[in-house]
């Protein structure tokens, strides 16, 4: 049962059968069944009024496969049981619930992905200094430090930090809390800076609008053989620190067929966050997501 | 790659399906891992006999069946049949392939008492 206004495990609202969180997430009217008035007027974001309660307000469980009510006591024989279940089935979604609440509030979340050092937050303190004015806010994903977080802060935009801890990527759940927290603004940026790493993060959808990979110059034309997961699951690839190509034999095209072999669709764009070389490309292409976003 | 992850996601849907079904133990559980999919079966293995320590699933056999990995080829238009993400296409040679499959890391069955 919601703690925030009681109703059942799902409403209807805005014509669609969806969670009680989601209803309140969007601030949507809703009907409860049975009839039951909410105590307090429905309120977006309940994670933050729920804290405290329960560690999530266990309101994901009914994504998942929840009690069926097919309880079978004293059954002992041995049996077979069809699961078909997905292992990231709960991850998977959290992550359509993530995605339902940034759609409807227009929010652009893009999962940024790369291996340690490729100068995402670089480019992202480039970037959030370029769109001025737009309202934006970020999600860090790291092991362990707020450095990332302090970094953004600096430039005067909203962070939040999660420290994974042994983890190495951000999951559905996670985000979902950070979301909660930050309350992005309608028509905004969400950027999500995923852990560094190649190679898990790929599997865990964070109900983003699209995933884009961070690759800089020094790392070496094959590594997107090497991790093709990544790429494949990106649609923008960042060839980063263009700068520095003509001081290390790179051959910037190589890199562009490799990406082409594991991702015949994926976009690329050459970007120098140090200089600013590729910068006005990058934020063409941000606006015409965002535009997106809202449509 | 995540094979810890991925073990807690077997433990959680395990303790689902205990409650939803009324069983106590489970005495083999049977996974569909997509040869995309980038599972160590060995890396799994050992974090499923981690992870499942006081849940149902303690102890339980774990058998992993492999689904073959496909893709689309960008150059012939066709879906084939591939047994490494890189090679190229078995038809026409062509470089260009997207997965369409085999990447499934699913819980299919679980033989429970």
């Amino acid at each position: 049962m919601c703690t925030v206004c009681g109703c059942g495990d799902t409403v209807t609202a805005d014509g669609k059968v969806m969670s009680h969180d989601e209803a309140h997430r969007l601030g949507l009217a809703h009907s409860h069944a049975p009839v039951f008035q909410p105590a307090a007027p429905a309120l977006p974001f309940p994670h933050v009024q729920a804290k405290g309660l329960s560690p999530h307000h266990d309101d994901h469980h009914h994504y998942g496969t929840g009690p069926a009510g097919v309880s079978v006591p004293g059954m002992s024989q041995a049996r077979l049981i069809e699961v078909e279940t997905s292992i990231l089935a709960k991850n998977d979604s959290i992550a359509v619930a993530n995605r339902r609440v940034l759609k409807a509030l227009g929010v652009l979340a893009l999962n940024l992905v790369s291996s340690p050092g490729s100068g995402k937050t670089t480019l992202l303190c480039r970037t959030i200094e370029a769109l001025g004015d737009a309202p934006l806010a970020v999600i860090e994903g790291d092991q362990q430090t707020s450095a990332d977080a302090d970094r953004i802060r600096a430039t005067g935009a909203r962070a939040i930090q999660i420290n994974t801890g042994k983890g190495c990527h951000l999951d559905a759940q996670m985000v979902g809390h950070a979301i909660d927290d930050l309350r992005p603004r309608p028509g905004s940026y969400l950027f999500i800076e995923n852990v560094g790493n190649l190679v898990c993060p790929a599997a865990f959808d964070l109900g983003e609008a699209a995933k884009v990979a961070i690759l800089s110059v020094t790392e070496g034309e094959d590594k997107p053989l090497k991790y093709p997961d990544m790429f494949t699951a990106a649609r923008l690839a960042i060839l980063n620190k263009t700068d520095l190509a003509p001081h290390c034999d790179v051959d910037l095209d190589l890199y562009e067929a490799n990406l082409a072999r594991v991702n015949p669709t994926i976009e690329i764009l050459r970007v120098s966050a140090r200089t600013g070389e590729g910068m006005p490309a990058w934020l063409d292409w941000l606006r015409a997501r965002l535009a997106e976003a809202q449509s | 790659m995540h094979e810890m992850s991925l073990a807690e996601g077997i433990r959680s849907i395990v303790l689902d399906q205990a409650r939803a079904h009324g069983f106590a133990r489970v005495n083999v559980l049977r996974l569909e891992i997509g040869r995309f999919a980038g599972v160590e079966k060995p890396a799994l293995e050992f974090a499923f006999d981690v992870v499942m320590r006081g849940s149902p699933a303690e102890g339980a056999r774990l058998e992993m069946i492999d689904l073959p990995g496909q893709a689309l080829c960008y150059d012939c238009g066709k879906t084939v049949d591939l047994s490494d993400r890189l090679d190229p296409c078995p038809l026409c040679g062509g470089g260009k392939l997207i997965p369409q499959g085999g990447d499934e890391m699913r819980i299919k069955d679980m033989e429970v008492a």
